[in-house]
């Protein structure tokens, strides 16, 4: 098990960098509805953070934290609230997935018509979708990492 | 929430229940695993029951619209706009029949794998995906627009590569899904570079949009051939026919009726593509013809590979490339004759025929896979040679076989006997030949079905087995149960659910009418 721990300084990095890839991975979720990119891309970034980990710690020290259920019940509560703010859309308004928050309190604004630098809290439902599709991404990409990673080490 | 409500959207709840399940299935699978198996048939009964709902309104009021995210769903063209821009599912006789037979074989698909993979690990997994399955092909039957067509065909068919390789410590298990993966792969590379090509000349995205714009000018011939190569080779049309043995032989027998059905998914859009997409523009009688050629290479191929074959599930895959034909060939005819004045009498009919058979089929074929599972679940093989006398102890099993066995060869008073015949008369008024070819195919069907029946059910007792769980017999009675009422009551099967389907297909106009209006 040491064996696929690298060195201290590998580990050090690696858990330093770890907030900022994350943090860097909700910006893209979050901002999904005024810059490229969106759920997807940053659930990826943000599964890209733990892959980091699977290098510098070795798989079977992340299964210890994440293991491989874990993450797929992160990811389909993600798949979970897409389908249910698609269904909150029936309730609320007229039809599946209409977009009930416009006009509400929260990413309920509607900016100004023509270029303007973007309003976060805008978009209506889109940030929701956007952060059920980057939770979903995040669990089942590092799931799908995580599983290759230990079944590769078990040759040893 | 009344009755008006639940019918009103019913098109997005009968998509979205069984993709609501499938993300809470692996939930509930932490809690109880018997919470989770009662879930599973719970969804798939009121899913039977939402699908039957609605076809009883499609079939008596028409077509049926549904805008996703519109102020009003039947609202398809926004105020602001020209053309449709919003997801539109547009369910007409045809879609909604289709989507009968996916709920149909689901239903009796998972009831029969509650038994069947008990043994198997991951079976959270497994019924999550099974629901993927069933939301694929609702998807793609349900839709009016092309691009959401193409996401549906690839949640299908990564749902079912999975599915495929479920019992991945078999090596041919992951073969089979590898094969299935590469040529899916392709077909929806082929379906989304030839949506590229339409949407780059008509701005649209819209299936009734395009038909009412499309002009068929040379880019719209590529994207027609690209888009009838792509779902040819997805529903296993002779010569793209080599994934289907693989595929259907190696994966769990309730997956491999679901393979049917998910096949047929992709013969009702390409049916969907000639018919509506295209629809008069299309040069009827070469297209038609091409159709016809397709189905007659994989009836006559399809049944001559059958006959050799060791392997109970490789030769009903191939008995199922052969069943395609049929139904190529009989819609194939009814496209052949579409503006001609034949239509009305006998190109209908043909095109009934063929429709009636891809429900005959799913569900006979569906009974046959789920016995060959039964065979295979008391004895672990799938080779002919080694089974034998098993009619003495497997009795349900082997009446359920018979009941499968005369039905695809076209015996009365089961329900292929009805659908051949009509494909039969009305193939031999254009040519004689391909009544002919039919009927030899179906002789040879029966050949080969009477060798299964000798090897595994006749003979002496030489196998120490069990009849196998209710829950399996259950699933199969499902099945049986449809068979045997289609077969009793063939014309009221016809008239009331058949020929709806058959003439919403041929009726371009009225699809189109329902999405852009007068």
């Amino acid at each position: 098990m040491s064996e696929e721990r690298m060195s201290v300084i590998v580990t050090t990095i690696a858990s330093l960098l770890f907030p900022f890839i994350f943090i860097f991975s909700f910006y893209v979720i979050m901002h999904g509805h005024l810059t490229p990119g969106g759920g997807f891309q940053g659930g990826a970034i943000g599964a890209s953070a733990i892959v980091m980990l699977i290098v510098a710690y070795g798989a079977r020290e992340v299964y210890k934290k994440a293991s491989d259920e874990k993450l797929s019940i992160f990811e389909s509560v993600g798949g979970l609230l897409f389908v249910l703010v698609g269904i909150l859309g029936f309730i609320l308004a007229a039809s599946f997935l209409s977009n009930f928050l416009v006009g509400e309190p929260i990413f309920g604004n509607i900016p100004p018509f023509g270029s303007n630098p973007g309003e976060l809290n805008s978009g209506g439902i889109l940030p929701l979708l956007n952060i059920a599709v980057g939770m979903k991404v995040i669990g089942g990409l590092a799931s799908v990492v995580l599983i290759m990673a230990l079944a590769g080490g078990e040759k040893k | 929430m009344n009755v008006d409500w639940l019918l009103e959207h019913s098109p997005a709840l009968i998509i979205v229940l069984p993709l609501l399940a499938a993300f809470l299935t692996p939930i509930i699978d932490k809690f109880s695993k018997k919470a989770r198996n009662a879930f599973v048939i719970a969804v798939l009964i009121i899913e039977e029951i939402l699908v039957i709902f609605l076809a009883h309104d499609v079939f008596t009021n028409g077509i049926h619209i549904y805008t996703m995210g519109a102020a009003n769903p039947t609202e398809t063209v926004p105020a602001q706009a020209a053309v449709p821009i919003r997801i539109v599912l547009e369910v007409d006789g045809m879609s909604i029949f289709m989507a009968l037979i996916s709920a149909t074989v689901s239903l009796a698909a998972a009831i029969y794998s509650l038994a069947y993979i008990e043994e198997e690990k991951g079976k959270g997994k497994f019924y999550t995906l099974l629901l993927l399955v069933l939301v694929g092909m609702l998807g793609m039957e349900l839709t009016g627009d092309m691009f959401n067509m193409f996401v549906f065909l690839e949640v299908l068919s990564i749902a079912c590569a999975a599915l495929i390789a479920y019992r991945s410590h078999f090596g041919d298990s992951v073969e089979g899904a590898f094969k299935f993966l590469i040529i899916s792969s392709i077909a929806a590379l082929f379906v989304l570079f030839a949506i590229a090509l339409l949407y780059a000349q008509y701005d649209l995205l819209n299936i009734a949009a395009l038909a009412s714009a499309i002009n068929y000018t040379h880019l719209d011939k590529i994207a027609l051939v690209l888009l009838i190569a792509a779902f040819a080779m997805k529903c296993g049309a002779v010569p793209m026919h080599f994934w289907t043995p693989d595929a259907y032989s190696v994966a769990p027998s309730s997956i491999t009726a679901m393979l049917v059905a998910a096949s047929q998914a992709s013969l009702y859009a390409l049916f969907r593509v000639c018919f509506t997409l295209y629809g008069v523009t299309l040069n009827l009688a070469t297209i038609g013809a091409v159709i016809i050629i397709f189905g007659l290479l994989s009836m006559f191929v399809g049944v001559t590979m059958a006959i050799p074959q060791k392997d109970i599930k490789r030769l009903m895959a191939y008995h199922a490339i052969s069943q395609t034909g049929y139904m190529l060939l009989g819609v194939g005819v009814g496209l052949y004759l579409l503006t001609k004045p034949e239509f009305s009498s006998y190109g209908i009919k043909a095109m009934e025929g063929g429709i009636f058979h891809i429900i005959n089929h799913a569900m006979y074929k569906g009974l046959l896979f789920l016995t060959a599972g039964a065979i295979y679940y008391r004895l672990k093989t799938r080779n002919l040679n080694e089974m034998g006398g098993l009619g003495h102890s497997m009795k349900y099993t082997s009446i359920f076989f018979i009941i499968g066995a005369l039905a695809i060869a076209g015996i009365p008073p089961f329900n292929g006997f009805a659908s051949k015949l009509l494909i039969y008369e009305a193939a031999y008024k254009v040519s004689p030949i391909l009544s002919i070819i039919a009927m030899l195919v179906s002789i040879l069907t029966l050949a080969s079905f009477v060798k299964v029946f000798h090897s595994a059910f006749m003979g002496p007792k030489i196998h120490d087995v069990e009849e196998v769980p209710k829950s399996m017999l259950a699933g199969m009675a499902v099945l049986t149960f449809v068979i045997i009422l289609f077969g009793l009551f063939p014309g009221w099967v016809v008239s009331n659910i058949v020929h709806p389907a058959a003439q919403a297909l041929a009726d371009q106009a009225a699809y189109i009418q329902a999405v852009l209006g007068g």
